[in-house]
C-alpha cells in the first residue's frame, strides 16, 4: 500500500476544498437547527440556487462575476423567504418535510429538460469561473511544504474559503453572544414561552432562516468555483445530510463544531477510502472490489454516526449536562 | 417576610369591590380589562361563550370554575394565544382582539403557563434578560457591534439580578433553567414575567405542581405584584389559595361566567355550588322515595343472609 498517498490525502481533506464548502453549509445548518431548533433538511437547495446564480449569469446571461454572486445571493435571500413564510408557522417535524420536498423540488428544476438552455440539465453549466480566477493574486505553481502541495487555483479557492469560514464563525459568535443570539436559543426551547415576553417569534425564525441559508450558500459558491462547474446532483438531499453528520460530529450550537466537524468527516472518508482501495488493491480484502470501496465507506459513516450518538451524544464540543436536561 | 396586616392597596381594592352586585359581568369602578361577548368553538364544542367581564385595576382576581370549563381556553383568547371566533376586548381602553400574542405582551398584559415554560438550557439570568422589552441587541444589525447594547444589557442583568433576589433564586442564576425544581421554575416564570414591566400579569395555575413549602412563598409575591401596582388575574382550583389572595372571584362553568364576588362568599353561592357539584346534589328526599331507599336496603341484607346460610 502506498501509505505517503493515503497520508498526504488525507492531511489535505483536513483544509480542502470539500471541508471548507461542507463547513459552510453546515455553519448555516448550525444557525437553523443548532440555535433556533428549525430543522431545515432542505440546506442542499442554498448551496444550489448560489451555485446556479452564479453560472447562470455569467455563462448565459453573460455578465460579470460580481453581478453573478451578487445574483447567487439574492436567490439564496428569495429562497429562504419563499420557503420560510407558509412553513415558519408550522411545527418542527412538518417543517423538515416541507423543506426536504422543497429541496429537491429545486433540484428536479435544475436539471429538468425543459429548462435545459438555461440550466444545462444534468450536465449542469460550466466555463463560469474566470472571473474569479482572473483575481487570484498567486502567481502559477506549486505552493506548501512536504506533502502538502496545492496548485495556485486551489490555493486561492482555499484563501478566499477559510476567509468565509472565519468570517462565518464570527459572525455567529457575535450574534449569538448577543440578545438576539438569546432570543434564538430561546425559540429552540419553547416559542410560546418567547411570544408571551413581547417578541416576534415569525420574525426571528425568518431571520435565522436567511442568515443561515445565505452562510450556507456561500458553500454553493466555493463548490462551484472550484471544480469550475455546477451539477444538480451534487445539491441532493445526501449533502443535507452529511451537513446535518458535521452539526452534530461537531457538536450543535457551537461556534467552531461544524469547521471542525467538517475536517474530522472529510479526513475519515478520505482516510478510509485510501487504506480501503489499498487493501483491496494489495489483495488483503477480498470481499470487497475497488468499485464497491466508495458505496461501502458511507456505510461506515453510517456506523460512525450511531456510534457517536450512542457514545457522544453531544458531539465534540458538545455540553454533557445540556443533552441530560433534554432526557427529562 | 409579607405582613398579613391589611395593606393600603389591599384596602383600596377592597373599598372598590364593597358595594357591587355578585352578578356576572358587574361592571367595576376603574376596569383595566374589558370583555364582551367573547366566544370560541371548536366544532360542536363551544368551550368560551362569555357575555361581558371585567376586571378591576389594582386588583387580585380570581378565576375559578370546574375542569372544563374554560378558564385557560378563555386566557389564551385574551392573551393572543388562540384566535377568538367573535367578540372584543380592551386593555387599558385599547382594543386588543385579534392582537398577536407578542403585541398583547408588549402592550403590558403578561400571561405565565400552567405547565411552566422554563427554557431549559439557558440559564436562570438568559431566562430573565430574555423578558427585557425594547432591547438594542435584539436587532440583527446592532447585535453584531456589542458596544451598542453593552450598556443597556448592563442595566437588565442588574433589575435581573433584583428580582432573582426577591424570588430567592439568586443562587441559582449561571444554573439551566433545566435544573431547577418544579416550584423553582414557577417562581423563575413569575419573575420573568415581571421583566417585561407589565400591568396586568395573568397566572395560569401558579400552585400547580408546587411543593407545600414553596406555596406560602408563591402566595407572598402575587400578594406582592398588588402592593406594587399590578393587577392580577389567575386562574386556581386550589379554594384555600384563592380565598387567601383575591380581592374578587369570578365563576366560570361551561364556558360562561355564571357568578361572581367576593371570596368569602361566592363559595356558599348557589350558582356556584351548582355548577360544582350538579344542581340536584342536597335536595330533601320525599316519603317515597326514602320508604323505596330503606325498601332496597333490606333487599340487599337480605340477600347477603341467604347467602351467608347457603355455605
Amino acid at each position: 500500500m502506498d501509505w505517503i498517498t493515503i497520508i498526504s490525502t488525507t492531511v489535505k481533506a483536513a483544509i480542502g476544498v470539500e471541508t471548507v464548502w461542507y463547513a459552510l453549509a453546515a455553519i448555516g445548518i448550525n444557525i437553523h437547527f443548532g440555535y433556533t431548533g428549525l430543522l431545515n433538511f432542505g440546506q442542499s437547495a442554498f448551496l444550489a440556487v448560489a451555485g446556479y446564480g452564479l453560472a447562470v449569469t455569467v455563462t448565459v446571461l453573460g455578465l460579470p462575476f460580481w453581478i453573478g454572486i451578487g445574483v447567487g445571493l439574492l436567490s439564496a435571500v428569495l429562497l429562504a423567504l419563499v420557503l420560510g413564510i407558509p412553513t415558519l408557522r408550522l411545527r418542527a417535524d412538518y417543517l423538515a418535510i416541507v423543506t426536504i420536498a422543497a429541496a429537491e423540488i429545486v433540484r428536479l428544476v435544475f436539471r429538468s429538460v425543459a429548462f435545459k438552455d438555461v440550466f444545462g440539465g444534468s450536465d449542469g453549466r460550466r466555463g463560469f469561473s474566470d472571473g474569479f480566477y482572473a483575481l487570484n493574486p498567486f502567481p502559477e505553481g506549486e505552493y506548501g511544504f512536504g506533502w502538502l502541495l496545492f496548485g495556485e487555483r486551489t490555493l486561492w479557492v482555499l484563501v478566499v474559503g477559510w476567509i468565509l469560514v472565519a468570517l462565518s464563525c464570527a459572525i455567529v459568535f457575535l450574534l449569538m453572544k448577543s440578545p438576539w443570539g438569546r432570543v434564538l436559543k430561546a425559540i429552540r426551547e419553547d416559542e410560546d414561552a418567547v411570544r408571551s415576553l413581547g417578541k416576534n417569534v415569525f420574525s426571528y425564525k425568518m431571520q435565522s432562516l436567511i442568515l443561515g441559508g445565505v452562510i450556507g450558500c456561500l458553500g454553493g459558491f466555493i463548490y462551484g468555483l472550484a471544480y469550475a462547474s455546477v451539477q444538480p446532483d451534487i445539491f441532493g438531499t445526501e449533502t443535507t445530510f452529511f451537513a446535518y453528520t458535521i452539526v452534530i460530529l461537531g457538536g450543535a450550537a457551537r461556534v467552531f463544531g461544524p469547521v471542525v466537524g467538517s475536517a474530522i468527516f472529510w479526513v475519515l472518508l478520505v482516510l478510509v477510502n485510501g487504506v480501503l482501495s489499498g487493501a483491496v488493491e494489495s489483495g488483503a480484502i477480498t470481499f470487497l472490489d475497488s468499485t464497491q470501496v466508495g458505496p461501502f465507506r458511507f456505510l461506515l459513516v453510517g456506523l460512525g454516526l450511531i456510534l457517536l450518538l450512542v457514545f457522544r451524544p453531544q458531539g465534540i464540543f458538545g455540553d454533557k449536562r445540556e443533552i441530560a436536561i433534554d432526557a427529562r | 417576610m409579607h405582613a398579613e396586616t391589611t395593606t393600603d392597596r389591599k384596602a383600596a381594592a377592597l373599598a372598590a369591590f364593597k358595594d357591587l352586585a355578585h352578578d356576572p359581568g358587574v361592571a367595576k369602578p376603574d376596569p383595566i380589562l374589558v370583555v364582551d361577548n367573547v366566544v370560541r368553538r371548536f366544532g360542536g364544542l363551544t368551550a368560551v361563550d362569555v357575555k361581558h367581564v371585567e376586571v378591576q385595576r389594582g386588583s387580585i382576581t380570581a378565576l375559578i370554575g370546574p375542569n372544563g370549563a374554560g378558564k385557560t381556553t378563555f386566557f389564551n383568547q385574551l392573551t393572543g394565544f388562540d384566535t377568538a371566533d367573535s367578540g372584543q376586548w380592551t386593555f387599558n381602553g385599547r382594543n386588543m382582539n385579534g392582537v398577536p400574542a407578542h403585541k398583547v405582551a408588549r402592550a403590558g398584559m403578561v400571561r405565565t403557563f400552567q405547565l411552566t415554560k422554563a427554557l431549559s438550557k439557558l440559564t436562570v439570568l438568559e431566562n430573565m434578560r430574555l423578558g427585557a422589552q425594547k432591547q438594542r441587541g435584539e436587532n440583527f444589525w446592532r447585535a453584531l457591534v456589542p458596544a451598542i447594547w453593552r450598556g443597556q444589557e448592563d442595566e437588565i442583568t442588574e433589575r435581573a439580578e433584583e428580582l432573582l433576589v426577591r424570588f430567592k433564586l439568586d443562587a441559582k442564576r449561571d444554573d439551566f433553567a433545566g435544573s431547577l425544581s418544579g416550584g423553582q421554575r414557577k417562581l423563575l416564570e413569575m419573575a420573568r414575567a415581571l421583566m417585561v414591566q407589565p400591568e396586568l400579569v395573568m397566572l395560569d395555575e401558579p400552585m400547580a405542581g408546587v411543593n407545600p413549602a414553596l406555596t406560602q412563598s408563591l402566595l407572598g409575591h402575587v400578594k406582592d405584584l398588588r402592593e406594587q401596582g399590578m393587577t392580577v388575574l389567575f386562574v386556581e382550583h386550589d379554594m384555600d389559595m384563592v380565598r387567601d389572595i383575591s380581592d374578587w372571584v369570578v365563576v366560570m362553568a361551561q364556558g360562561a361566567v355564571i357568578a361572581e364576588g367576593p371570596p368569602d362568599t361566592i363559595m356558599s353561592d348557589e350558582r356556584v355550588i351548582d355548577a360544582y357539584l350538579g344542581a340536584h346534589h342536597d335536595a330533601p328526599l320525599d316519603e317515597s322515595e326514602l320508604a323505596e331507599q330503606l325498601h332496597e336496603a333490606e333487599q340487599a341484607l337480605e340477600a347477603e343472609f341467604e347467602e351467608e346460610t347457603k355455605k
